[in-house]
């Protein structure tokens, strides 16, 4: 259970988060939402202990950073901060099994790096192995840096807009690989997306940001709907919903055409 | 089904990786091997190879003419050209790791100038602390080289500033050093001018056994403790969020390093002087032969820059029979050119 207390952010005189309460179940996958700019990376940062919180404080399994010691903290985490340009001469083998940076030994082990080549293979991805990083597209580079995070074997696992470059089969495997582990190994996960019907398709739980503020919690049948979306993004949807609930939303042109 | 095989396939291609570059590094050891026999060899009396290989493996056997020449005068230069041109593409390629910017280098940084700056006050005023000038120009080239690296450490570390910041502060110090350097050039007298300029184009004849003791154990300390961060500065290249991310203390592996590069260069500046070019080059040579894989390109380029070195040495004594031309110039004149047609040469691959 990763807990977040009365958390308060803040850089110098601005405010970035007021006051946040959750509790975070292992086992299921969490999707942050929200306008730009309302915090959700900094809130990523802020548990990753990059950012010290200006009130309240986080644990897991009842445990806090101060107690555990900043390190050892952050050794509980997979953090994939945003997409960056990456021109670097070296292979997408090298830079997953970089995942494992705390256990490498001077002399690469074939455990590690055959741990990164099914990392790969099971991300669809063996046939990149030896391909320079500066040579990749923009969603390969993102998939490999998923490979490299999932070889950090986290107890907490932390995305940050992972699929902003990805097409639609690279989405859902994406997705599909880290529902399923996040069940498999209980990490607790934290996503965040701005594909509102992703993140219904995929969310056990949403939280929703704006302002610095949290918007609403739960699951996505009961969060989303149009009221929501409306006040958090200004624009009219129409909902549909699935058998399950699970909401689908379509934004409305505010000028019709026809 | 052939999951398993297809990882065997990554993890014997990944090993044949590795070997080229190891590959690699012995074709530089012996290349290495070559360019120091000949330094040696080269010189005011020309000495034929095999007597060379005789003083240095079999020093019992040979002419005591010879012992003379390679031991007491030829074989610390020699040796010295090969320590800084290690400490210079080692020191190069951590700037540039640091930095973040293929163009950072001591020289570029400012440290070189002022080093420079701490000589040229040794010489004008004579020595200090009583002190004579033969430990004093080194003594005020190295103190003001770190003096200048601590400002860098203070931006760094007390404004935690960005790569960026960090290298217009390290440029507007090299036009700050290099403006005072001149100031006093300008109210010296000529032979004292003469002096501050033949210490600024580096020269290896300085040399003692002595100095070359000093400033291997340096280079060798600050080599070790930077190797031993290999695989936290390949992670640093991926930039400082994801080197953070993957639980890097960006901040301490920062200092650090900035720390040992300082002492690296500094040790070497202040005892051969000014050797531009191969901080800035041997870095992007070794990362063109092995990639950005630390633990090979920190090897790699520290090697690449005592090739550089020696190779130059030998030629600063043997483009003009007789004559000796000052090493630092010798370094850019060859470095240049080759250096333009290795990036052209990759322009032309990437495209």
């Amino acid at each position: 259970m990763l807990e977040i207390a009365n958390l308060s952010l803040a850089v110098g005189q601005q405010t970035l988060m007021r006051e946040l309460n959750l509790q975070l179940a292992p086992g299921q996958v969490h999707v942050i939402i929200g306008p730009n700019g309302t915090g959700k990376t900094t809130l990523l940062r802020a548990l990753f202990g990059e950012l010290a919180p200006r009130q309240g404080h986080v644990c897991f399994a009842g445990q806090s950073p101060r107690q555990l010691g900043a390190a050892q903290w952050r050794r509980l985490f997979g953090y994939m901060p945003q997409n960056i340009q990456l021109e670097l001469e070296l292979s997408v083998l090298e830079v997953v099994v970089l995942g494992r940076l705390d256990s490498l030994a001077m002399r690469l082990a074939d455990e590690d790096i055959l741990a990164a080549a099914a990392a790969l293979q099971a991300l669809g991805i063996a046939h990149l192995a030896d391909r320079p990083l500066h040579a990749l597209s923009g969603g390969q580079r993102q998939m490999v840096l998923f490979a490299q995070v999932l070889l950090r074997d986290p107890r907490i696992m932390m995305l940050d807009e992972p699929v902003s470059a990805l097409d639609l089969q690279h989405q859902m495997q994406l997705m599909e690989h880290l529902c399923q582990q996040t069940r498999a190994k209980q990490w607790v996960t934290l996503v965040v997306l701005h594909d509102l019907n992703l993140a219904a398709q995929f969310a056990d739980r949403l939280i929703v940001l704006a302002d610095g503020a949290l918007q609403a919690y739960g699951p996505p049948a009961q969060v989303l709907d149009a009221a929501l979306v409306e006040r958090l993004y200004q624009v009219p949807v129409a909902v549909l919903r699935d058998g399950q609930g699970i909401p689908f939303l379509r934004p409305l042109r505010s000028v019709s055409h026809g | 089904m052939n999951d398993t095989l297809v990882m065997q396939q990554t993890l014997a291609r990944q090993r044949q990786r590795e070997r080229r570059r190891w590959h690699y590094l012995a074709l530089l050891l012996g290349l290495l091997a070559i360019t120091l026999l000949l330094d040696i060899a080269t010189g005011p009396s020309l000495l034929p190879l095999q007597e060379v290989l005789g003083a240095l493996l079999r020093p019992a056997q040979a002419d005591p003419m010879t012992l003379t020449i390679v031991y007491d005068m030829r074989l610390p230069i020699a040796l010295m050209a090969l320590v800084v041109g290690t400490a210079l593409g080692l020191g190069g390629v951590q700037m540039q790791t640091l930095l973040d910017n293929p163009l950072a280098s001591p020289y570029t940084l400012g440290l070189a100038a002022a080093a420079g700056l701490g000589a040229a006050l040794a010489l004008v005023s004579g020595g200090f602390w009583g002190l004579t000038s033969l430990f004093a120009i080194p003594l005020g080239a190295f103190v003001f080289c770190m003096l200048a690296a601590s400002l860098l450490f203070a931006l760094a570390v007390v404004r935690r500033v960005s790569n960026q910041t960090l290298i217009l502060a390290g440029i507007a110090l090299l036009f700050l050093f290099q403006s005072l350097l001149s100031l006093l050039q300008f109210l010296s007298s000529p032979e004292l001018n003469q002096q501050i300029l033949f210490w600024l184009f580096g020269s290896l004849m300085r040399t003692t056994w002595a100095s070359l003791a000093l400033t291997a154990a340096v280079t060798l300390i600050c080599w070790l403790l930077i190797y031993k961060d290999a695989w936290k500065l390949t992670c640093l290249r991926l930039g400082e969020a994801r080197a953070r991310s993957l639980g890097v203390d960006v901040d301490r592996l920062r200092l650090k390093t900035l720390v040992l590069v300082a002492l690296l260069t500094a040790t070497a500046i202040s005892f051969v002087g000014i050797i531009g070019f191969v901080g800035l080059v041997a870095p992007h040579m070794a990362r063109m032969l092995v990639g950005e894989d630390q633990r090979f390109l920190i090897p790699v380029s520290a090697l690449c820059g005592a090739v550089m070195l020696s190779a130059a040495s030998v030629l600063s004594k043997s483009i003009v029979p007789g004559a000796l031309f000052p090493i630092g110039i010798v370094t850019a004149l060859i470095g240049v050119p080759f250096f333009i047609w290795l990036i052209l040469g990759r322009g032309r691959k990437g495209a």
